[in-house]
């Protein structure tokens, strides 16, 4: 167990599947508060599935292993119950919900936060969304849009962090936030990333691309084939992937593989 | 995931849940015979032609088979020989809540009525059981002409208004259950607003049902003439009984040339009661009557609000929402009769059913072959809240003629699992999300009706929610 155990998002040697499918088979992996990892893989790695068990993701099977934040299992949780213990992830695909608006879903959000008989000061609220959104190049007419419908690619994923920027976690998980992104836009949500970033959050970047992370610079990188993270190094080992792909990174830990067999 | 088990929560559970006992100094005794009708009539005071129109609605009623050739068979599940049909303490409504008798007065404090009244309103009436127990109009408002009594003292006051439009809109044979209400009809709204009088704020009725094994039939006539305008609101509650409740009211509504009518109603009845109503406006020339409806609750719903366009360029509007919960069943839609070129109608209708409710949407949109430029647009939308969920659309649209136009979109949607995994991954809860999807659907609706009421509403909303997440 790793010294810092107690303040990190933990995964130890996860196993789960869906229906009898297994997908994730054995990985682990400890981003510590005040670090942010990338995740690197071919498709259909498990990446995004890694993601959404954490979350709670009802139709996925934990068979064994755990995940702990700050040292606690959250395995047993509703998935509002992690989201409010500090949580957050950024969906690859996000979802629309008609009919409400992106300022009543925070407002909801955060006033989910709240103990009960507490309400939410609406002038902070509008004076914070207003900034966040200012600073992420959110028009402010979207406030009253809802929730990602009828949004483009790109927008749905700034709205993603605009979300993430105003419900202040301490474990986040970004899955493919880049993709959609043109040039600008991807500068712009690096920058509100960045601007997250501190000694009070852990992150967890899945991209495909080694340009993102020339932006938000990772502490570490982590390669995830078959459900489990077959390599791991600094930020320069995105450059390497991306340079000579998967393959020989699979092949040393096959062979690896065979010789711990 | 997690294994412990949500309490049961009672969907009826909401500020309408409670009663007092009461003793009726006016009790016509359960069941239906013509001894009823003129014990009614009696303690009334009706004139002769009140009596006789009484009578004749329940010689139609005798008649009319219960329409379960087209309608459900639970309509059957109605013992007509066990309900009360009039109960009252005699009262004559009361024009200051001083005055109201206390043990009527405090449930209507606690439905916050008199508070509304004070804040909002321009007027307010609150019926309790078969009489209305309040009364009373803005001074500025009754200044201006506009009248606002009980059904009562209109007919009797207002006889050469009431009489002329009276059962006019709505023949007491239209159906089985406008013949009920005309044989014992009791309390409703009687208004009139002269030609040009803009009423600015609302005025509102408040049917309580108090008693068990009861109908409340109240009967409201609203006229506003030529140029005038007037929003109207009532709301209905009832407290939860073992044994089932009838209301079957009916509502007539007259816009003179020029006229505008916006009728709201936020229905919250518990879930014995069957609530049958009929409802119709004729809009005269370039006149525009709105209902704008929302029923929550009852064991059966059967309502249909209906205009008919009886003067060129006259519109028509039913905006309704429906929210069936378990074991509910709301069968619900509008009845647009085009009767004069370039006459528009509009429908839109959202229905929401939850776990074993019920929801069917019944349009009606009839537009003959001489007339031209008329429009209509209907949509229904249902949403569907769990497997058992049923929903059926029963549109009839009978569109003749050239030049008239008809759209006609309907769809049918479901929450789904994945959008439910994303509000909760925001930290609500998965009650919470239903809520918050819930009234997202119906958002578009809920902006049409006045501030004080859509609070209301996203409260009801959130109430039924929370009973159907466990
Ligand atoms: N609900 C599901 N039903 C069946 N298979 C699933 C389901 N969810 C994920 N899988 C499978 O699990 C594997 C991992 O999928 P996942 O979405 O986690 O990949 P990924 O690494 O995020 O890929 P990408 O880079 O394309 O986003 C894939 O083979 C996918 O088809
Ligand atoms: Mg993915």
């Amino acid at each position: 167990m790793s010294a810092n155990s107690s303040s990190s998002l933990s995964i130890r040697d996860l196993h789960a599947s869906i229906g009898d499918k297994p997908i994730l088979k054995g990985l682990t992996l400890d981003i510590p508060k005040g670090e942010v990892h990338a995740i690197m893989g071919k498709n259909g790695a498990g990446k995004s599935t890694l993601a959404k068990i954490m979350a709670g993701h009802p139709d996925y099977t934990v068979t064994s292993g755990d995940v702990l934040l700050d040292g606690e299992s959250i395995l047993g949780l509703e998935p509002d119950v992690r989201a409010r213990l500090g949580l957050f992830l950024a969906f690859q695909y996000p979802m629309e919900i008609p009919g409400v608006t992106i300022a009543n879903f925070i407002r909801a959000a955060l006033q989910a936060r709240l103990p009960e008989g507490e309400e939410l000061e609406a002038t902070d609220y509008y004076a914070k969304l207003y900034a966040k959104m200012d600073a992420l190049s959110v028009p402010r007419n979207f406030t009253s849009r809802s929730v990602n419908e009828g949004f483009s690619g790109g927008e749905k994923k700034r709205c993603e962090i605009l979300q993430m920027a105003m419900l202040e976690p301490s474990y986040a998980v970004l899955d493919e936030t880049d993709s959609g992104l043109d040039i600008d836009a991807l500068k712009i949500v690096s920058a509100g990333v960045n601007a997250l970033r501190g000694p009070n959050i852990g992150m967890l970047v899945i991209t495909h691309y080694q340009r993102l992370l020339d932006y938000i610079v990772p502490d570490k990188v982590h390669v995830m084939s078959e459900g489990r993270i077959i390599h791991s190094g600094d930020k320069d080992l995105a450059l390497k992937l991306e340079a000579q792909g998967y393959d020989w990174v699979e092949k040393e830990f096959g062979e690896s593989g065979t010789r711990a067999a | 995931m997690s294994t412990e088990t949500k309490p049961d929560i009672d969907i009826d559970r909401s500020v309408g849940d409670f009663r007092y006992e009461m003793d009726y100094a006016f009790d016509a005794g359960v069941g239906l015979t013509e001894a009823t009708i003129d014990y009614i009539s009696d303690v009334k005071g009706d004139p002769d032609w009140v009596r006789a129109f009484r009578k004749e609605g329940y010689r139609k009623f005798l008649e009319k088979p219960m329409p379960t050739h087209w309608a459900t068979k639970d309509l059957e599940s109605i013992v007509f020989e066990n309900i009360r049909y009039y109960l009252s303490q005699g009262q004559v409504p009361k024009r200051t809540w001083d005055e109201v008798p206390d043990d009527i007065k405090r449930t209507f404090e606690r439905l916050g009525i008199p508070e509304q009244e004070r804040k909002f309103l321009s007027g307010v009436e609150a019926q309790f059981d078969s009489e209305a127990a309040y009364s009373n109009i803005k001074a500025a408002v009754g200044e201006q002409g506009v009248i606002f009594v009980g059904s009562s003292e209109g007919l009797k006051e207002h006889p050469e208004i009431f009489k002329k439009w009276f059962g006019k809109v709505i023949p007491s044979g239209d159906n089985k259950f406008s013949a009920l209400n005309s044989a014992v009809f009791s309390g409703g709204s009687f208004i009139y607003v002269p030609p040009g009088v803009k009423v600015k704020h609302p005025l509102q009725a408040y049917f309580r049902i108090n008693a068990q094994n009861f109908g409340q039939f109240e009967r409201t006539l609203i006229i506003v003439d030529e140029g005038a305008e007037l929003t109207y609101m009532e709301g209905c509650t009832a407290p939860k009984f073992e044994t089932a409740t009838l209301h079957s009211a009916v509502v007539e509504l007259v816009a003179m040339k020029g006229a505008k009518i916006q009728y709201i109603t936020v229905q919250n009845w518990s879930s014995n009661v069957f609530n049958l109503v009929t409802k119709r406006g004729i809009a005269h020339e370039d006149a525009e009557v709105k209902w704008i409806d929302c029923n929550i609750g009852s064991r059966l719903t059967m309502k249909y609000p209906g205009v008919v366009m009886k003067g060129k360029g006259a519109r028509g509007e039913v905006v309704s929402i429906a929210l069936a919960g378990d074991g509910q069943h709301q069968d619900t839609g509008a009845k647009m009769i085009h009767a004069a070129d370039n006459t528009t109608s509009n429908i839109i209708s959202k229905s929401i059913s939850l776990g074993t409710g019920r929801s069917t949407y019944r349009g009606m949109v009839h537009v003959p072959k001489h007339l031209k430029g008329c429009k209509n647009n209907t949509e229904c939308d249902a949403l569907l809240i769990n497997s058992h969920s049923r929903t059926d659309t029963y549109p009839a649209i009978s569109v003749r003629g050239q030049g008239n136009a008809v759209q006609h979109e309907a769809s049918v949607s479901q929450i789904s699992a994945e959008q439910i995994f994303y509000m909760q991954q925001r930290g609500l809860s998965e009650a919470a999300a239903m809520s918050l999807a819930v009234n997202g659907f119906v958002n578009d609706l809920v902006q049409q009706f006045p501030m004080e009421y859509s609070v209301e509403l996203k409260r009801l909303i959130d109430l039924e929610m929370e009973g159907s997440v466990g």
